[in-house]
């Protein structure tokens, strides 16, 4: 112990301790990255999540947008992969969180104060917006989000292969089976639901004439029509007329476009790609009824800009996002109708959106408005995984539909008890 | 320079010839250069790896949603809810089944790949290295390979074109469990990626048996071919072997890579590395239940390894030579 007395503290091991904590010094440096950028001397800096669209020049827009903005220094990060939720979650927990970032209206970031209110920004142009996007982000009378693009996902056909089948734009379940079947050929699949099918849990519960949640947030779809909804998917899953595997998912238009498909279900802002494929031979219709009772549906989908409660500089995000999705509606009109098709949220704008007025996106934005359902604030990521978990179980393998919806009940169950009591 | 130092320094002559500077200088900064050596390890050691191992049991007994500075105690409640998640004890199942196929798939092959490379008379540098390549090569890159052009479901896919020559229908390798083909895909890139990695092992370990022995056996009348490999090849692989097959479970074990890539919204097919990263990492956020997953996953990967001591014998000494 007395050999470390000061009397040893000669040039030599002083020179060693230096060099000592000079090699801690990397591990320090593993700190420094935080994604922020240099920052360019003045101003402040904000750092936003986009995940990935598909669509080209989608990047450089967000990045064109940040940079007109002249009171911060808005860093963007572009998240590809599959797993954007997974990323954003768990950054969000660390001190590299974003300020701002796209995602959907889900209760959990509310209960666990991770998005602050923006009721103060949206309040004065609230008329202005579509009431269902209101509705889907405000928890309390708060609002806590502002939604920049309504997506709609539902049916694309090429009209001309199901003519050469003599086969009808289904208005059933059975009836979408029978034309897939019809359709199948030795080089194109009938139907394309994507990969995994998980696109399609929503709007075939809906189309049974069930929902996701009741409006006193109990569980809705564990019922007899989503049930035999279930039983018929896993039909069609089996019959070998639907494509599996694909090199792109359901998102991408690859599959029609490239004709492995004569039906694909995709959303809105591939139209523009397939119509620049396809030319005219393209058509739309709705997830068609499950069940004599059900109704044809579509799923309004969409992002939305919500602010970490949590950041460094709250109000500056906040001031960003009116700035950008409230007040620039130049940009908001370029965002919605440049790239892929979006519907826009804001009356004014879709008032005045050329492109969707006529041929195929006015069909689209029928669809919208005559089946559309919107997001439902509380059905949050688990009780979404859980579904799939139902999808998986019941209709990519053979599991029985009733065990299977019972299993995501406990899990779902569970859930609301955390967030409603 | 610091070592001849230190020697000196043990040897009583020296130290009483030089009363100024003291045995304790030398010795202080031996102790000094220990904690300059391993310091930056054993910190590494705490702050990745002991304090995270800390943090996860104290998570595990509570409710940590979307945080890791949870407030609410719940007692065993996590452990009960991993307990009772048939995914999470399937995941077990499912780790089970991956290392019977890929363990003894991959050392008979690394090892088939040793005795012919190690028989070519010419070339031999180059079969090597071209065995060798695939390990260079990222899983998430060979998940995506395998998953978009040799396995995918379209008519165009490798495999599916090559059924097609048969006139066999398309399969959708990945996406339908039923026949349960996912397992081709994965065990086929696994192998592919570590094969040529165990058969260096397994090279090195063939190029060191004596000469002496063939000729000895040969002498003694062991045909060339299956005798003189199961009789002297085979044995003398012994401890080449175990440690092969103990890297290869390890191995299997860490397996993350592939299943995440390769299988999306399953319930199957989930090792539990994976089943994990769903439940605490994933969208669940869920880090109690996580951590409680985790927590008996440690304990049972103890148990394993006690008893594995007990009945294999591995760690103490090699009774063979």
């Amino acid at each position: 112990m007395s050999a470390m007395s000061s009397s040893n503290w000669d040039r030599r091991s002083v020179l060693r301790a230096a060099a000592g904590l000079a090699a801690l010094g990397p591990l320090a440096a593993c700190g420094g990255n935080n994604g922020r950028g240099g920052g360019s001397g003045s101003g402040e800096n904000l750092v936003q999540y986009f995940h990935a669209y598909g669509e080209a020049g989608t990047e450089q827009a967000v990045k064109r947008y940040a940079k007109a903005y002249d009171k911060a220094n808005v860093t963007t990060q572009w998240i590809t992969g599959s797993d954007f939720e997974s990323k954003l979650f768990a950054s969000l927990l660390t001190k590299n969180a974003p300020d701002l970032f796209e995602f959907h209206p889900q209760i959990q970031l509310v209960k666990s104060g991770q998005v602050a209110d923006l009721s103060d920004i949206v309040e004065p142009v609230k008329d202005d917006f579509n009431p269902a996007d209101i509705a889907s982000h405000t928890v309390d009378g708060k609002i806590y989000g502002v939604r920049m693009i309504d997506d709609p996902q539902f049916f694309f056909y090429r009209p001309s292969l199901l003519e050469k089948a003599g086969v009808e734009v289904p208005t059933t379940l059975d009836e979408l089976i029978e034309a897939a079947a019809k359709l199948t050929t030795g080089k194109v699949k009938g139907l394309f639901l994507g990969n995994d099918l998980h696109a399609v849990i929503n709007p075939m519960i809906w189309s049974a004439g069930a929902d996701t949640l009741d409006d006193q947030n109990r569980i809705a779809y564990h019922t007899e029509g989503v049930k035999e909804g279930l039983k018929k998917m896993r039909k069609l899953f089996t019959s070998g007329d639907l494509l599996l595997d694909a090199p792109a998912d359901y998102w991408d238009p690859s599959a029609i476009d490239q004709g492995l498909c004569a039906i694909q279900f995709c959303g809105m802002w591939a139209m523009p790609q397939m119509q620049k494929a396809l030319g005219d031979d393209i058509g739309v219709f709705p997830f068609p009824k499950v069940t004599d009772g059900g109704k044809p549906s579509v799923y309004n989908g969409g992002w939305s800009m919500f602010v970490n409660a949590k950041g460094k500089n709250v109000d500056l995000a906040k001031e960003y996002v009116k700035w950008l999705w409230i007040d620039q509606k130049k940009y908001q009109e370029d965002w919605s109708l440049s790239y892929g098709f979006h519907i826009p949220p804001r009356s004014s704008l879709a008032a005045g959106a050329t492109k969707l007025k006529s041929g195929l996106p006015a069909e689209g934005v029928n669809l919208f408005n005559e089946y559309g359902h919107f997001d439902n604030i509380g059905w949050t990521q688990s009780m979404i995984t859980a579904l799939e978990d139902v999808f998986a179980d019941c209709v990519r393998k053979d599991g029985d539909p009733e065990a299977a919806l019972d299993k995501a009940d406990t899990t779902v169950n569970r859930e609301l008890k955390k967030l409603f009591g | 320079m610091s070592t001849t130092t230190t020697r000196g320094a043990a040897r009583p002559a020296p130290a009483a010839a030089f009363p100024a500077r003291p045995r304790r200088g030398p010795r202080g900064s031996s102790t000094l250069a220990f904690w300059v050596f391993t310091g930056p390890f054993l910190i590494g050691l705490l702050v990745f790896v002991y304090i995270p191992i800390g943090w996860s049991l104290w998570l595990s007994f509570f409710e940590a949603r979307f945080t890791v500075t949870p407030d609410k105690f719940v007692g065993l409640d996590n452990y009960r809810q991993m307990l009772e998640n048939s995914d999470f004890t399937g995941a077990l199942v499912t780790f089970t089944v991956f290392a019977a196929l890929i363990v003894p798939l991959t050392w008979a092959v690394s090892l088939g790949l040793a005795l012919m490379v190690n028989r070519l008379r010419f070339m031999r540098a180059f079969f090597r290295s071209v065995f060798f390549l695939p390990t260079a090569c990222s899983y998430v890159a060979a998940s995506l390979i395998w998953k978009m052009s040799l396995f995918s479901g379209v008519r165009f896919g490798l495999m599916n074109t090559v059924l097609g020559w048969f006139g066999i229908e398309n399969i959708a390798w990945l996406a339908n469990p039923d026949p349960p083909w996912y397992w081709l895909v994965i065990v086929s890139a696994r192998l592919w990626l570590q094969s040529g990695f165990y058969m260096i092992l397994f090279l090195a370990a063939l190029q060191n048996i004596p000469p002496e022995l063939y000729e000895a056996a040969a002498i003694d009348g062991a045909r060339p071919g299956w005798q003189t490999f199961r009789h002297i090849t085979l044995p003398q692989l012994r401890a080449t072997s175990t440690a092969v097959i103990l890297l290869l479970l390890v191995a299997a074990y860490q397996a993350f890579d592939e299943f995440f890539n390769l299988l999306s919204k399953t319930t199957w097919g989930r090792p539990p590395l994976v089943e994990l990263y769903y439940t605490a990492l994933g969208q669940a956020q869920d880090y109690g239940a996580g951590s409680a997953g985790a927590v008996i996953l440690t304990l049972l990967i103890c148990l394993v390894t006690l008893l594995q001591g007990r009945f294999m014998g591995f760690g103490r000494r090699d009774e063979a030579k």
